[in-house]
């Protein structure tokens, strides 16, 4: 099998590992990003909306532009970074600290990093309903990277179930792609979303249905159709099932942590229901229990790709300290300074919480 | 094949279009995109039928986490579509079930 050695292995090539790898790599450490998709970017370069969050992580700008952005700046670094596309990392074995990975769908390959940064995203949450397998019924991120990365019609009259703002920012890209939405279900009586995002897709009159949810998918071998029922306060039907004609079921119904890896690690892990789902415990330089990992982004906690650039700057530094790189402290508080602030107010309170909740204040205490 | 055009925010730069073999049909795709798009774009949606219950799977992640997509191919079974680059000439065909990896004794007792 072939082996490669780094001083930092990052896994994961989106906002937060692209972020990582640049700063440990201008603090002067060889890093080796590995990457399973065909290209860099993460969930960004499925976005083509402008970006909220501050103006140091790119609001205002759309988000396959800041892909672009950090993809340049890793290439200034050239020399100090290599990167590794279409290669998952599969496993981590803890007594020999060695990391396994597959090219491709054929060769494995041993990576033997001084230290790691776990960069791997969330994936998408399923619900229960009967059909919910066949051809049809995606995850929005599916129907994304149709679209928005490949440019490949993904249906002709969709239904979206969920009003957070994933499904409302992917309903209002549909119709920018041309495709029909049939309507928008949310289970809550309230639009989970920012009031903008609802208000874009309510304007090109699309019903979004509240207290609505998905009884089964239609279909033999294709959706071809959908039954929804209205619920009540205890989440009952009330009232009759309806019938809505599509070719598309797109489930945009939250994330959850990528975190395998950080169970194979042994990192302590926690249930956080703000951060959705079990999530590494952490200091303030995002390092886990295991001393050679660090992480950063979705995997720490589901947040936004402003914070996941942040975490991601904080964790390279960290490892790049931890392999003895000459790091001021300072450069820390100036990272910690800008996610103070991106967490403020109203929106930011169970993140707060979350976060709080996951940090410990150093490991040698914690041990 | 079902692309968008008119896009008013995004311009797609597709690699160069290639013919590949689809359960003895040629369709056309973009060499180095991934093989479960140029599918969709001909249409196809059900890419597998599942061991146990024969039940029809497209994809569904998109991003090589969930094994929705697996299909054969150039003979090899259980390939994430999703995420596997199509190149010219390829033979993609629908999985039944588990698929079959034919070793001979050499290989076996090499891994
Ligand atoms: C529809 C939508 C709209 C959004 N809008 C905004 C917005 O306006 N503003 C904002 O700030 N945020 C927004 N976000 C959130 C933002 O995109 C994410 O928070 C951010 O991308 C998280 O970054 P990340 O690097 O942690 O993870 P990701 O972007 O998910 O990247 C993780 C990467 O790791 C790779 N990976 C995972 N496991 C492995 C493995 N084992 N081996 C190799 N590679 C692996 C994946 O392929 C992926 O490329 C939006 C998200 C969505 C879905
Ligand atoms: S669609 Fe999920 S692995 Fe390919």
């Amino acid at each position: 099998m072939r082996e490669l050695k780094t001083d930092v292995l990052v896994v994961g090539g989106g906002p937060a590992g692209l972020s990582a790898a640049a700063s440990a790599a201008g603090a002067g450490a060889n890093v080796l990003i590995v990457e399973g998709d065909l290209h860099l970017g993460g969930q960004l370069v499925k976005q083509s909306h402008k970006f909220f969050g501050s103006k140091e992580e790119y609001a205002g700008t759309r988000g396959f532009e800041i892909a672009k952005i950090l993809r340049e700046e890793i290439a200034n670094c050239e020399d100090r970074v290599e990167i590794m596309l279409n290669t998952t990392v599969s496993g981590y074995y803890r007594e020999e600290r060695v990391v396994t990975a597959m090219v491709g769908e054929e060769e494995y390959l041993r990576i033997v990093p001084k230290k790691i940064v776990i960069a791997s995203g969330a994936q998408e949450r399923l619900i229960p309903f009967p059909n919910n397998d066949i051809p049809g019924v995606y995850g929005a991120g599916a129907v994304q990277t149709l679209m928005n990365v490949y440019g490949v019609v993904p249906g002709k009259r969709v239904l979206m179930i969920g009003a957070g703002n994933i499904g409302l920012i992917v309903s209002y890209q549909l119709m920018q792609a041309g495709v029909e939405v049939a309507a928008i279900l949310e289970a809550m009586p309230r639009i989970g979303g920012y009031w903008v995002h609802a208000a874009k897709v309510r304007r090109l009159g699309v019903p979004i249905l509240l207290r609505h949810s998905i009884k089964r998918a239609i279909g033999e071998t294709v959706v071809t159709g959908a039954e929804i029922y209205e619920l009540d306060d205890k989440f009952n039907q009330v009232g009759e099932t309806e019938v809505v004609e599509c070719d598309t079921i797109c489930l945009a119904v939250g994330l959850t942590p990528t975190n395998e890896l950080l169970w194979q690690a042994g990192c302590r892990m926690k249930y956080i229901p703000f951060l959705c789902g079990h999530v590494p415990l952490r200091d303030k330089c995002m390092r886990t229990s295991n001393e050679d990992i660090w992480m950063a982004g979705d995997v720490s906690g589901i947040e936004e790709a402003s914070a996941a650039m942040i975490e991601g700057r904080i964790a390279g530094l960290g490892a790049a300290k931890a392999l003895g790189f000459n790091i001021q402290d300072e450069m820390f508080g100036e990272y910690w300074v800008r996610l103070k602030n991106l967490r403020a107010g109203e929106v930011g309170e169970k993140i707060r919480a979350g976060v709080l909740n996951a940090t410990v204040d150093g490991w040698e205490e914690n041990a | 094949m079902d692309l968008i055009d008119g896009h008013p925010v995004l311009d797609f730069s597709h690699g160069e279009k290639i013919s590949f073999n689809f359960d003895g049909k040629t369709m056309e795709g973009f060499e180095g995109e991934p093989i479960a798009m140029a599918l969709h774009a001909n249409g196809v949606r059900v890419y597998r039928n599942t061991p146990e219950m024969k039940r029809p799977r497209g994809f569904f992640c998109a991003i090589g986490k969930c094994s929705s997509c697996f299909m054969v191919v150039d003979g090899v079974p259980n390939v994430r579509t999703c995420v596997t680059p199509l190149k010219r000439g390829m033979k993609v065909e629908t999985q039944n079930g588990r698929g079959r990896v034919e070793l001979s004794c050499d290989e076996a007792s090499r891994s």
